[in-house]
């Protein structure tokens, strides 16, 4: 029978494209799944464009465009990487359920999982940060980057997406439950609110001012902030940096689906 | 001799926080044969399943299926194979046809392609009424017809089946009974079954490997595994309680006593069937009143029995009828 | 009080509290949450005190009252969890078999609550004092807090309870909880009123009575002893606890219903 027919015809990418079909699926069918995951940015960015911002009053805060640009820089980069640690969450359900085996009996080359789990994971952030950009234009954000500078800026959020949702499965498939959530959300958390949220980084103090400045995310944030408003910083420092994340949580991610491999059962 | 569909050879899987699951296994499972795996709960069916369908690496030894080694060559083990393992595995959110669509994207085919396999399926498994609805509102039955459905998309030649009847009603068993029975002798898939049930091996299996402590403790036909054994079991319960214990005495000189209700005796008829009529004489002569009497066939739990000194568990509910010569007395 | 229902409250009320204590997914990140955020954003909006008219120097001072109302939604969702799975699960229906009293249900599984609440409460206060913050009114005023807290604690508990027992629902109760925390970003939390330039978002916050309550605590951290902050705090964190309470037991009678 060796060298015999396969009946499975299936590759890489017809894998990677089931596995972000149904994932989306799911997503788009379920209001219990996306209502949650729109309202946390939406209610963040109200909150805080609106309710902080007289802060760009003090002193020393320097930025080109308005405090609602300011804050949508960070909830950018938020969405797009809660969006990727959801994917983790997905995962982790899956695990749990026994769902996951399904693909793994299905996949020729188990990677293609990962992929398809980080496709979806883009779709829904891209979701999230369509309605929160069409909420901060109609609120006055100021865009005051051109054309390639947008694009340089959703490309940074792009790689916060990607880096967090390979985190995401890589501790997702390690530890197989549902519980693993807090693991996944907490360092995330910590890299984006250690970075200057609030104000530029320049007006940061203490402890927080100590950690941001070690903090990639503030590498990504304040480069995207560069964009938006029309005045690039720290361009190429970024996108490697962003880049270098990527490398390192891809390695994650694949050692985490090894680990899942050799105990799945 | 020609190439086996599966193949074993000192498998063995170990867990790190507990015993050895599978403990030195040796099978070897022909094309086309339907291969019943018995053994009670913990005895190691699944975790053997979970090897040769590559979802977990075998500790030591060696295993193939379809002629790929499950550790070296998974990809095209799980290119012939189709599983429908001990847990459904179905995502709620999703309808049947949306089960099917996605296994059959998993596999590569087309999508046109995809949706005729799947009406056909969700039709052979009577599902196409419910084919629309969210998969948590099926029923346990429901799932595991689609289940199977969702493990011959892709018209595998090799099918594992993990305790598929395990918690169903008798009109869904039987109903998957006759599936697996059509599947293996009209398109000459190969079936590895695993069960705890009896009945259920001895209906659907060529041949039935019978495993306890992830150890093969026998192996062989149905027929041939009881015949092994060869002799029947006579049981009895008295009309009045008090005599239960000199109907034991009685029995005692027919046979070695054997496992029985909790209101009865029985021993195994060391003179074979014949050794009715004398039983019944020789309760007479005491005065003993008998409810019933029943003449037991050996059994696959009987073989279990010889070959572990334990009982399958969930043996008595398996008896099967028609082996059982029940006398009203 | 008679002796027999004192037992039913008793024996629930242990069981409430066991159980929310057995579940580290439950207490953990509602003690390290408001925690995480109030050391980031004691930090990160250090420069807001800058502002003129803004009441304090330190913004750890400001911004430590958010932990004592975030702590009051954790329990909105512990309890509302704990309710939707006796809901889930028939254990409510096994109760309604006993002769055991509705309201003694209901302040069992508030007892839970609260000893989180008082967990938390006491927590927040040791870390902020720790790191640096102040209570202009002392020990009495860290009393006040404690007392203000567990009533927040208490009010959002039963909204979580009255939510599970009206829907039945987990997911009713998880998806909720975005809301509450909408209730909590639409109001004087990161600045104060007088300081929102936003004119539709300091109207919103002057109209929730979330506001009050953080000026409440803020009052007792910051300013002093003021009389009219304390009372609108207290009020609306009592006015929220009392229709709270009211629903739930509506809502209990309705699913506990039995001839």
């Amino acid at each position: 029978m060796s060298g015999g027919a396969r009946t499975s015809q299936g590759g890489f990418w017809s894998v990677a494209r089931a596995v972000a079909w149904r994932n989306v699926h799911n997503y788009f069918t379920n209001p219990a799944v996306i209502v949650p995951g729109l309202l946390f940015p939406m209610f963040f960015f109200a909150a805080f464009a609106g309710g902080l911002s007289r802060v760009d009053s003090v002193p020393g805060f320097e930025f080109q465009a308005n405090y609602t640009a300011f804050v949508y820089g960070f909830v950018l980069l938020q969405a797009s990487a809660f969006g990727g640690v959801f994917t983790g969450f997905s995962i982790a359900r899956d695990f749990e359920s026994g769902f996951s085996r399904r693909i793994l009996l299905a996949a020729p080359r188990r990677a293609a999982m990962i992929v398809g789990y980080w496709a979806a994971a883009l779709c829904r952030a891209a979701f999230t940060v369509a309605v929160v950009t069409a909420v901060a234009l109609v609120a006055g954000m100021e865009v005051v980057g051109g054309g390639l500078d947008l694009l340089g800026m959703y490309t940074l959020a792009l790689i916060a997406n990607a880096v967090a949702a390979l985190f995401g499965s890589g501790v997702a498939m390690r530890l197989r439950t549902m519980q693993a959530g807090p693991a996944m959300q907490v360092p995330v958390f910590l890299l984006l609110f250690l970075a200057p949220v609030w104000v530029p980084y320049d007006l940061l103090t203490g402890w927080v001012e100590a950690a941001a400045a070690i903090n990639p995310v503030t590498l990504l944030l304040e480069a995207g902030r560069g964009f938006l408003g029309g005045d690039p910083t720290q361009v190429l420092p970024a996108f490697a940096v962003g880049l270098g994340l990527l490398v390192l949580a891809a390695v994650w991610a694949i050692g985490g689906l090894r680990s899942a491999e050799r105990s799945s059962a | 001799m020609s190439e086996a569909a599966i193949e074993a050879r000192e498998l063995v899987r170990e867990f790190k926080k507990g015993p050895r699951a599978v403990d030195g296994i040796d099978l070897r499972v022909e094309r086309g044969e339907v291969y019943g795996f018995l053994g009670p709960n913990g005895a190691g069916k699944s975790t053997t399943v979970h090897v040769l369908t590559t979802l977990l690496p075998p500790t030591s030894g060696t295993a193939s299926v379809a002629g790929h080694d499950v550790e070296r060559e998974g990809p095209a083990v799980r290119a012939m194979i189709g599983a429908a393992l001990q847990e459904a595995a179905l995502d709620p959110f999703l309808t049947g046809r949306e089960h099917i669509k996605l296994q059959a994207a998993l596999h590569g085919m087309r999508g046109d392609e995809g949706r005729r396999r799947g009406a056909e399926l969700l039709d052979r498994v009577g599902l196409t009424q419910a084919a629309d609805r969210k998969v948590r509102g099926y029923s346990g039955g429901m799932k595991r017809r689609l289940d199977l459905a969702l493990a011959l998309v892709h018209r595998p030649r090799i099918l594992f089946l993990d305790e598929p009847t395990t918690g169903l009603d008798p009109q869904s068993r039987s109903a998957l009974w006759a599936e697996v029975q059509r599947l293996a002798s009209d398109r000459g898939v190969t079936v590895f079954l695993t069960t705890q049930y009896l009945e259920e091996a001895d209906v659907l299996a060529d041949r039935v490997g019978i495993i306890d402590r992830g150890r093969i403790v026998a192996e062989g036909t149905p027929d041939a595994l009881k015949a092994e054994i060869g002799r029947p079991s006579v049981e009895a319960i008295p009309a009045e309680r008090e005599d239960l214990t000199r109907m034991k005495t009685v029995l005692a000189r027919f046979g070695e006593s054997v496992a029985s209700s909790p209101k009865g005796a029985a021993v195994r008829l060391s003179g074979g069937d014949a050794q009715l009529a004398e039983v019944v004489r020789a309760l007479d002569a005491e005065d003993i009143g008998v409810e019933q009497l029943q003449l037991h066939a050996p059994t696959l739990d009987d073989v279990f029995l010889a070959k572990t000194g334990r009982l399958l568990e969930g043996a008595d509910e398996s008896r099967p009828e028609e082996a059982a010569q029940v006398v009203a007395v | 009080m008679s002796a027999a229902f004192a037992t039913q409250v008793g024996m629930l009320a242990r069981r409430s509290v066991l159980r929310t204590l057995r579940q580290p997914a439950m207490v953990v990140p509602a003690l390290l949450f408001p925690l995480m955020l109030l050391a980031v954003n004691s930090g990160g909006l250090q420069a807001a005190t800058e502002l003129p008219g803004f009441p304090a120097d330190s913004y750890l001072d400001f911004v430590l009252a958010v932990c004592f109302v975030q702590g009051g939604l954790f329990a909105a969702n512990s309890a509302g969890t704990n309710v939707s799975n006796d809901v889930e699960t028939g254990f409510l229906s096994r109760l309604s078999l006993t002769p055991l009293r509705r309201v003694a249900l209901l302040a069992g599984q508030l007892a839970g609550i609260v000893t989180l609440g008082l967990i938390q409460a006491l927590t927040f206060l040791i870390v902020g004092l720790t790191a640096g913050a102040g209570i202009e009114t002392g020990a009495a005023g860290a009393l006040a807090i404690v007392v203000l807290a567990l009533l927040i604690s208490l009010g959002f508990g039963a909204i979580g309870a009255f939510v599970a027992l009206r829907t039945g629902s987990g997911e009713a109760v998880q998806g909720v909880f975005p809301l509450m925390f909408a209730a909590l970003f639409l109001s004087s939390m990161a600045l104060p009123r007088d300081l929102i330039e936003t004119d539709w978002f300091r109207t919103i916050a002057t109209w929730n009575p979330v506001s009050y309550m953080l000026e409440g605590f803020r009052a007792l951290i910051i300013q002093g002893w003021d009389g009219e902050a304390l009372a609108l705090g207290f009020a609306c964190a009592g006015g929220v606890a009392l229709a709270a309470i009211v629903g739930a037991s509506s809502a209990l009678r309705t699913r506990m219903t039995r001839t």
